[in-house]
């Protein structure tokens, strides 16, 4: 066989384009050349695939090796291809023989002696092999576990080629790679935290469980030290776990997130908190990067909760960049090689000062901005960015009383029980919202809200006089109906009733914000 | 003469025998120019071949065939055609091969590869 092909995955985004590899030997001098479109970084595995089948005792030829990389079109990235292009080039060689070969696809990068090394982004990448109908698929071992998330194809992990060749019946020796001391897991202490440890923001409280019931956006403006960042650090210990399908797609982008090494053996079954310094740029948020897009924070926080702290101080076009995944749920970023899309269907909360020295809206001490500094401050956070946020609370100090109130009073909310409310809501909702294609309050499109959903006229009087009297937008007005929805199904309510929808009204807060502080 | 000449002398014998032996006839050897040297010319049929000889003892420093760069396949170009210039030959079907000589152990392992790029 002087001819021999196998199969690979490349990923652009999360979007895995099945790749043929075919390699062929000719009576030439030797050379190795590699075509379909590779880049600098892909360009580099024909020295790392020579070196890599020569110290595995099982050199190529010295004859003219060419290896095509099909779609031609598509480009191509990065050391996935190492394996494939080594597999293939050695049976077109007829150093194995093995017809299962071209039914399998194999993923990894080589070392120079031989070992196979981790990936990024094997997740999604046997996904696309998966629905590209192959049943078997060969991975770095040190990427099985990740690999082995996806049911219903059979995944073989390798630690060096000399295991890939014996696997189609070479009887080359094995050679063994000392095992290095893999990437720890994540998240090894987990902090327990509750939100018990909120001490008597009773309303603050409960407007954080209206959001995670419709998954509805949140902001929160309060003087330093009320307890802004500990109520959204708790914000993902009142949302239900994730489902499988959730699971498998933020497991996949964290997969191809270069920023945090391999991902365990374990799916992230809980919603991903993300809480991105303010000094993050546009691209650190939603994506980008040399070559292909990799994942912004936007990403990461896919079926969770990406939290701004202090919001006002973000760059403008870092927060201006959020709107168009706000309102579609996924993110496109172009660049020369090629659109990556993402998905970013996250829960924005935001905590901002009401001003600079922070000390508006506290009692006892005197906020020494001018008018003009706190106006300037607020109104960073630009109109349209607002209009999307459905829920905006302020957060007050706590007087002596309320805290001396708070320490007595036994009921008070714990995760455990938020959790249970927002299930049991979800479930209300779902029985409407389902047949409607939808999961969550805050996926559904206005026009359904204002046709199918829409609560009777008598119900939606006040809102509608503020909507004549330019006191809320239209787009305001869709997000009152939305958070009117959570709060009656909190009430284990199908049906909004005026009293609802005043709530949600008075949880929108101003539009201009400067005005409250 | 040194010791890697005379190698080079001996092994560019060979591949000359070696190239008779399989019906060709060869018509040049070490033909030199200012661009550089041809180390056989012989015709096969009605295809003149131009090879270039590469001899080693050992493999140590890789394959005889891993010495033929595709700088010196440039030069060959190049010298194919001083090569018909200085002998006033055109319109004639042209070929390009690398011979190999391996000197291992007192045997000789000579490999010929045909219209090479």
């Amino acid at each position: 066989m002087q001819l021999a092909k196998t199969y690979c995955v490349s990923l652009i985004g999360l979007a895995g384009t099945l790749i043929e590899v075919e390699a062929d030997i000719s009576s030439n001098l030797p050379g190795f050349t590699l075509v379909g479109l590779p880049d600098a970084s892909l360009s580099e595995a024909t020295a790392r695939v020579r070196a890599a089948t020569a110290n595995s005792k099982m050199p190529l030829p010295n004859r003219k090796v060419t290896v095509n990389l099909s779609p031609a079109a598509v480009p191509k990235f990065g050391s996935i291809f190492d394996l494939a292009i080594a597999v293939s080039a050695l049976a077109a060689a007829e150093k194995i023989n093995d017809p299962e070969i071209s039914e399998t696809v194999y993923l990894g990068e080589l070392g120079l002696d031989g070992s196979v090394r981790a990936i990024n982004g094997v997740l999604p990448a046997v996904l696309a092999a998966k629905r590209h109908g192959f049943s078997r698929v060969v991975v770095p071992q040190a990427n099985l576990a990740e690999a082995t998330l996806v049911n219903d194809i059979e995944c073989i992990g390798v630690s060096h080629l000399t295991q890939v060749l014996r696997m189609h019946g070479s009887e080359i020796d094995e050679i063994r790679v000392s095992e290095r001391s893999r990437v720890s897991e994540p998240g090894g202490k987990q902090q327990t935290i509750d939100l018990a440890d909120i001490q008597g923001q009773d309303s603050a409280v409960n407007a954080m469980v209206i959001a995670a019931t419709g998954g509805h956006h949140l902001l929160m403006v309060g003087p330093p030290g009320v307890g802004k960042t500990m109520m959204a650090e708790r914000m993902t210990t009142i949302l239900p776990d994730l489902t499988l399908e959730q699971s498998l797609e933020t497991t996949a982008i964290h997969s191809v997130a270069r920023v945090r090494g391999q991902v365990g053996a374990n799916l992230i079954s809980r919603p991903p908190f993300e809480s991105p310094h303010h000094t993050a740029s546009a691209s650190a948020l939603v994506g980008g990067g040399v070559g292909v897009p990799s994942p912004g924070i936007i990403s990461m926080s896919h079926n969770g909760i990406l939290f701004l702290d202090e919001a006002p101080e973000f760059q403008s076009p870092a927060l201006e960049s959020l709107r168009q995944a706000l309102e579609s749920g996924t993110i496109s970023i172009a660049r020369s090689i090629g659109v990556a899309r993402y998905p970013a269907r996250f829960q924005l909360v935001m905590a901002a000062n009401p001003c600079p020295c922070g000390m508006a809206l506290t009692a006892n001490r005197n906020c020494v901005c001018t008018a003009k500094a706190k106006l300037k401050y607020l109104n960073r956070l630009s109109g349209p960015l607002l209009d999307r946020v459905d829920i905006r609370i302020q957060v007050r100090n706590l007087n002596q009383a309320q805290i001396s109130m708070a320490q007595q009073d036994s009921q008070c909310m714990t995760s455990a029980k938020a959790k249970e409310i927002v299930i049991a809501a979800r479930e209300i909702l779902k029985s409407r919202l389902v047949p409607l294609g939808y999961e969550l309050v805050s996926h559904v499109p206005p026009t359904l809200l204002r046709s199918t959903l829409r609560p009777p006229k008598s119900v939606t009087a006040i809102i509608d006089s503020a909507l004549q009297r330019g006191l809320v937008s239209m787009r305001g007005y869709d997000r009152c109906l939305r958070v009117a929805l959570s709060i009656a199904a909190m009430d284990g309510r199908d049906e909004i009733c005026s009293a609802d929808l005043d709530q949600s009204f008075l949880l929108r807060g101003p539009d201009q914000l400067a005005s409250a502080a | 003469m040194n010791k890697n000449k005379s190698v080079g002398k001996y092994g560019e014998d060979r591949a000359s025998e070696f190239l008779e032996r399989n019906g060709y006839q060869v018509i040049d050897r070490n033909w030199r120019c200012n661009v550089g040297e041809i180390d056989i010319v012989a015709r096969d049929s009605d295809c003149l071949v131009f090879a270039e000889v590469k001899t080693r003892t050992r493999v140590g420093f890789g394959h005889p065939f891993e010495a033929i760069t595709s700088a010196k396949m440039q030069t060959m170009r190049k010298l194919v055609g001083e090569w018909c210039r200085a002998h006033q030959i055109a319109s004639v079907q042209v070929r390009l091969d690398a011979i190999s000589v391996l000197l291992t152990g007192g045997r000789v392992h000579i490999e010929h590869l045909k219209q090479v790029y």
